[in-house]
């Protein structure tokens, strides 16, 4: 993840608590979502950033996610958003955030 | 339970899968409080 | 009448130290973890001169392998060699480190870039032999001075180091002592651009078979900023180019936004010609250090070599239609606008639907289309997935919704509509251009009638707006020959009708 990125995750963690935040993804594959969801729960595994050795455990998901898509309008979603489903491996994604949630989140 | 409700939501999109603003429409409606919305680039 | 595409050029420069030297994954990391086991890999995982010429996607590139031909070849790419793979190709060249030193130095008109002497003497000869580069360029090349005053100026005045195998052979010096724009950073980055976009001009010159001094304006369309603290990107990159390739004729203007600024700038180019304005446009960029290594990390990880260890160029010559080559259809335009919004089906809509509504044809009506040509072995092991692959899915998905291609189609679509990538993620380099070249061969072989290059930008790195960018156009067959049967009259005749009026005109009023 962006290392500038990191550092505004972990500003935001200490301002509202880790508990208050969810963090959205929208990442092209099913390895780079996993990436971005373990740098956000158990640290940067690249150890570039900000978030290296910082385990905030916080919520995180992929937009395409069924726990997403379930809250939002499905209006707003098709227009956004569902096209991408054609495009990006869903099954492969929700997997992967899956088992970084399973294994890193803490709330 | 509402996961993103009244949330402070951090938004990373990706360029080259859904852009921060498009997931920033979505989340608008399901009540959640978008803190900081980025679009990331890999190429 | 539209104006045509003339030639196109496409070139690569094998710079592996400047990789450790000057990309941004690496001088981060030196930063931030100097210890880092990575940076310590990284020479190790460098490919060799000859194992960059051998691969697949970088043969493509510069002409000698069809992008159909490669989509045949086994993926992944990285762990085969092409066998019998050639340095130079139809289109351009994959040039060595060494020899582009040189290149750079000619480049260079304020003396920050120095090379030791004897590195000169050994590779002058060889730059000297390259088809392109023109005695008055191998003038400018210096004698070169001693080791010591290099070391001196990187050790003691902030001079950017130039490494060839890993020992230091030359520097770019500060070409100014407080301003940050001019800093040698600075300067080694904008020489680089530059000294690749000239070998990218010098090349288009000859694919297209014009003189240098034809070319009458040149746009360059790089990502880079060039100016001092006055004026950060004040720029003209294009004239500065144009100057070393010896384009007496030219004056020109850079172009900016971001990986889009190719597609821009031909159409800038394209309308240029159309409009009588000018007679020869040439469209031109260099290519970018700070992308060297950029997914070296992943690649590194994964146990691929670093396969980002070549700055790349392209160049395309447009010009007043000659009847012949493929034209540029300014009627075809797509652009993502302020209002489209970032919702990627609106993004493909705006660039590939709207223009094709207006004019009446279907998505399939299209044979090829040319977006983001990334090489899929570079990006997928980096977790970008297949770029182009995901841009011609997109398109199809976008046809589906419109009912203009049946579901079941849309693996059949991205195949016979796609392409696979082969371009150096270089940035704008890979963004719709790197099909021109080849989308002009086949158009004129009668392979495919028309094709979409189509250019996106990812603004928000520039942190000015959030929006997103985009712009398209279409390239069909010549229609000189319609155009004139349509009219009836050619403009010759409409031409002697008017004399002939004008003349008995005269004579009737002399008669009076």
């Amino acid at each position: 993840m962006d290392l500038e990125n990191q550092k505004r995750v972990k500003e935001f963690a200490e301002e509202y608590g880790p508990e208050n935040i969810v963090v959205v993804l929208g990442a092209a594959e099913g390895e780079a979502a996993g990436l971005a969801a373990e740098t956000v729960t158990a640290g940067d595994p690249t150890f570039a950033g900000p978030l290296t050795g910082v385990q905030l455990g916080l919520q995180v998901y992929h937009v395409c996610e069924p726990e997403m898509k379930e809250e939002f309008d499905e209006a707003v979603y098709d227009e956004q958003i569902s096209m991408m489903e054609m495009v990006l491996d869903v099954d492969d994604i929700i997997s992967e955030m899956t088992a970084i949630r399973d294994e890193y989140c803490k709330f | 339970m509402a996961i993103l409700k009244d949330k402070k939501v951090i938004i990373i999109g990706d360029r080259d899968g859904i852009p921060g603003p498009a997931i920033a429409e979505c989340v608008k409606t399901a009540g959640g409080d978008i803190v900081f919305a980025s679009t990331e680039c890999f190429v | 009448m539209n104006s045509v595409i003339k030639g196109a050029s496409y070139i690569l420069v094998h710079t592996p130290d400047m990789v450790l030297y000057n990309g941004t994954t690496q001088t981060t990391e030196r930063i931030v973890n100097p210890e880092s086991e990575y940076l310590k890999e990284v020479p190790e995982k460098l490919r060799s001169y000859e194992d960059a010429v051998a691969y697949w996607p970088n043969q493509t590139y510069i002409g000698n392998v069809h992008p159909e031909e490669l989509a045949k070849v086994e993926f992944p790419w990285y762990d085969k060699k092409m066998e019998g793979a050639q340095r130079y190709g139809k289109f351009g060249e994959i040039m060595p480190e060494e020899e582009f030193l040189l290149l750079v130095q000619a480049s260079d008109m304020f003396e920050v870039v120095r090379l030791e002497k004897g590195f000169v003497a050994a590779h002058r000869d060889a730059f000297a032999a390259d088809p392109v580069i023109s005695s008055d360029i191998v003038e400018r090349v210096h004698e070169g001075v001693e080791l010591s005053e290099i070391e001196h100026f990187v050790n003691d005045e902030h001079a950017e180091g130039l490494y060839f195998d890993g020992q230091l052979v030359g520097c770019v010096k500060a070409a100014h002592d407080i301003d940050q724009n001019l800093s040698a950073h600075v300067m080694h980055e904008n020489l680089m651009s530059k000294a690749s976009s000239v070998l990218a001009l010098l090349y288009a010159i000859r694919n297209a078979g014009i003189d240098k001094a034809d070319v009458e304006y040149v746009i360059d369309c790089a990502e880079e900023a060039c100016g001092d603290m006055n004026q950060r990107g004040g720029g003209n990159f294009a004239k500065a180019a144009a100057e070393v390739a010896g384009l007496v004729n030219a004056t020109g203007s850079d172009a900016r936004g971001f990986c889009a600024a190719p597609t821009h700038a031909v159409i800038e180019a394209a309308a240029l010609v159309k409009s009588g304005a000018y007679k020869t446009v040439v469209v031109t960029s260099g290519g970018c250090t700070a992308k060297l290594g950029m997914n070296g990390k992943d690649h590194v990880k994964k146990g691929l070599p670093i396969l980002e260890d070549c700055l790349g160029g392209f160049a395309v010559v447009i010009s007043e239609n000659d009847g012949v080559n493929p034209e540029i259809d300014l009627d075809l335009l797509g652009r993502h606008t302020v209002g489209t919004g970032s919702a990627p089906q609106a993004v493909i809509g705006s660039l590939v639907a709207d223009p094709l509504d207006r004019a009446g044809m279907k998505i399939p009506d299209i044979d090829k289309y040319s977006p983001e040509m990334q090489n899929p072995d570079i990006t997928k092991p980096a977790g970008a997935g297949d770029v182009p692959l995901a841009n011609y899915k997109m398109i199809g998905a976008l046809a589906v919704k419109r009912g203009e291609l049946d579901r079941k189609e849309l693996a059949e679509f991205t195949t016979k509509h796609g392409l696979t990538g082969w371009a150096p993620t270089q940035g704008h380099i890979p963004s719709g251009v790197p099909y021109i070249g080849v989308a002009r061969e086949d158009i004129l072989a009668g392979t495919i009638k028309n094709a979409m290059i189509i250019g996106k930008g990812s603004l928000f790195l520039g942190r000015m707006t959030n929006l997103f960018d985009g712009v398209s156009f279409v390239i069909h067959g010549n229609t000189a020959k319609e155009q004139k049967a349509q009219a009836g009259v050619s403009e010759e005749e409409v031409k002697g009708l008017i004399a002939k009026a004008m003349k008995e005109f005269a004579a009737s009023l002399l008669a009076e």
